[in-house]
């Protein structure tokens, strides 16, 4: 098989199996080809995985499609994507504008306090709409970049300038000032089966979060598993997003480990950094299968790494609550606020917690 | 001895035993390609792999010189790249006063302060490790990209340096947040791992000669346990390292409960850590030992 039209074999069926094996990074593959023994295959695996792959969850993928691939001499297979059952309720049929037209004013007033979990199929359309203009972010910090301005310290550059437009008179002291940053915000869905009438919206929530601040927001999946949903929350349009978002996630409506799931996000992310100084954002009703101590000792870990951690139960804004379950009476010592997040006006009041945590 | 001596994936794979670095198949052929097609290699991989230990041995191989780039949050070009002196500008340009001192004069390469990056630039053929990239910010990143992009730095006052030998370059990062993809486009990207028990042992006595072999492999298979164990931060391979030095300082000769006990900070950082290990792991542990 000629090298050249076999990686590009490998590179396509790579794309199909989500890897991000673009035309430069192939280009490279086909380059670090030239460098090895074409007729070792430990030596190809290696220069193909290396040029092609940025990223650990790519390489079982690769390992996948590259053994596939050195089965010779059958032709390269042209994976098909394949569809998912995105659990994102109504197709693209049923939400058509006719429909939000017929939702009154008053109405929407009334749906901004409904139970998401209890809206029609006519009132979808309008409070995603509703969901979709919070622009949820989080207060600044500090950077250690400068800016000009300010009293923090004399800008030497910039003084050394004027002074030499001066002739060499320290006229000016040119001056800097710290810049301030967006604080990282970290949002962790949980889509086990009971949180299930919620986590769409959830994560519609999640996805204007990400939009006002791509860079400064991270979101998670928990359930019985973590799963990172960032990148598929990156892409602009709403319903491209949240099916892509439903695509990463193998565990919708499953069981809740929740507390294996917090660690496995602090292990592989939190600790590392991501949860440092961050306002971390927890969506559960924290109904936990798992041991509710496990969930305690890593609500306390992480609170020990966050800058503030609120806890979003959509059951708080139904009457006669009290944080019964196990895991939310393990976890609350550790937790700064606890809100509900049943409604488009209570996702509302979660926006005036975060800008203010 | 050069880069460019390196013939083949075994030979350098050899070479890079020889100063003590004792590299798998993936690392050998990443390093190896990242000296053919002068890309730069990105290293991720859980703390204490042996990412940075990889940039210092390709430095030892030829005798280049390693220049090492610690990343923080906000670092700058003038942290990176070079920076003027300013005490020493000022003291020119109050003694030639009146001696009609111009820009050029203040400008000059004596007042230059190279940072990491205008370094390794200066001293080819050179290593540069840009360590923990993911702790920068994305301003730097781009900064980044374009350095790597053309090998050459342009200081305004005094031209481009481009060196003949480009630097190799490594770059580490340990995930705390994603590197931008235009990054990742340009690096070669190898995920290091932890070594597998033989290996380890072999790392353990190179770094340890004097241990006997037995106690060596009761280390590695300690770490290997730990790291099993779920713990909040395992073990790498620098812990097993330090652990058996540790052991061998107080000339332990096989590892028991109390060699054990005396030495587990070195292996472990977190008390909920060193509670869980004794508890589950070290009991079973020393059993199938002893």
């Amino acid at each position: 098989m000629d090298p050249v039209r076999g990686l590009t074999g490998l590179a396509r069926s790579l794309r199909a199996a989500g890897v991000a094996a673009d035309a430069s990074r192939l280009a490279a593959a086909v380059g670090a080809l030239a460098h090895v023994d074409p007729l070792d295959p430990a030596q190809v695996y290696w220069s193909a995985r290396l040029t092609l792959c940025s990223d650990p969850d790519d390489l079982p993928r690769f390992d996948a499609v590259f053994a596939e691939w050195l089965t010779p001499p059958r032709p390269v297979p042209v994976m098909a994507p394949v569809p998912v059952e995105a659990p994102l309720g109504a197709g693209p049929g049923t939400d058509g504008t006719g429909a939000v037209e017929r939702v009154a004013a008053t109405a929407i007033e009334v749906l901004r306090t409904r139970d998401v979990a209890a809206v029609t199929e006519v009132e979808r359309a309008e409070l995603r709409r509703l969901i979709a203009l919070l622009a949820p972010s989080v207060g600044t910090r500090r950077s250690r970049r400068r800016r000009p301005g300010g009293r923090a310290g004399i800008d030497r550059g910039r003084t050394m300038r004027a002074m030499l437009r001066a002739g060499g008179e320290p006229l000016v002291l040119a001056r800097w000032r710290q810049r301030e940053k967006p604080r990282r915000l970290v949002l962790l869905v949980d889509v086990s089966g009971s949180m299930s009438p919620y986590a769409e919206w959830l994560l519609l929530f999640a996805h204007a979060a990400v939009r006002v601040r791509p860079f400064a927001t991270e979101v998670f999946t928990v359930g019985t598993r973590l799963t990172r949903v960032t990148r598929a929350l990156r892409l602009r349009d709403t319903q491209a997003a949240l099916r892509a978002a439903a695509a990463t996630v193998p565990d919708w409506s499953g069981g809740t480990r929740l507390g294996e799931s917090l660690r496995a996000f602090l292990d592989l992310w939190g600790q590392r950094g991501a949860a440092r100084n961050a306002v971390v954002v927890i969506f559960s009703d924290g109904w936990e299968r798992g041991g509710a101590e496990l969930l305690g000792t890593q609500a306390e870990r992480l609170r020990r790494l966050a800058h503030a951690v609120v806890w979003v139960n959509p059951h708080k804004g139904k009457d006669g609550f009290s944080p019964e379950t196990a895991g939310m009476v393990a976890a609350l010592p550790y937790v700064d606020a606890l809100v509900a997040g049943h409604s488009a006006a209570a996702l509302a009041e979660l926006v005036t917690v975060l800008r203010t945590a | 001895m050069s880069f460019r001596d390196f013939a083949d994936i075994g030979e350098l794979a050899r070479a890079l035993d020889a100063v003590g670095y004792l590299p798998d198949q993936g690392v050998a052929t990443a390093a190896y390609l990242a000296i053919r097609m002068r890309r730069p290699l990105l290293l991720e991989g859980d703390p204490g792999v042996g990412k940075t230990a990889l940039a210092q041995a390709l430095a030892d191989l030829t005798g280049a010189e390693l220049v090492r780039l610690s990343c923080y949050e906000g670092i700058d070009a003038s942290q990176a790249l070079y920076d003027w002196d300013f005490p020493r500008q000022l003291l020119h340009l109050r003694s030639a006063e009146g001696g009609g001192s111009d820009e050029r004069s203040v400008y000059d390469r004596r007042f230059l302060i190279a940072r990491p990056i205008l370094r390794a630039l200066e001293h080819s053929p050179s290593v540069l490790l840009v360590d923990e990239i993911d702790r920068a910010d994305d301003e730097f990143e781009a900064f980044l990209l374009e350095v790597l992009a053309d090998n050459a730095v342009t200081i305004p006052e005094l031209g481009t340096i481009r060196p003949d030998e480009p630097p190799i370059v490594v770059l580490t990062s340990n995930r705390t947040r994603e590197v931008h993809d235009a990054l990742k486009r340009r690096c070669l990207y190898h995920w290091v791992s932890h070594p597998d028990l033989d290996r380890e042992v072999e790392i353990i006595k190179r770094h340890q000669p004097e241990l006997s072999e037995r106690l060596a492999a009761q280390v590695a298979a300690a770490v290997g346990a730990m790291r099993a164990a779920g713990l909040v931060k395992p073990p790498g391979i620098a812990e097993s390292i330090d652990w058996a030095y540790a052991l061998q300082i107080l000339g332990a000769r096989e590892l028991d409960a109390a060699a054990a006990a005396a030495t587990l900070g070195t292996v472990l950082k977190y008390r909920e850590d060193q509670v869980t290990v004794e508890r589950d792991v070290l009991p079973d542990l020393l059993a199938r030992l002893g």
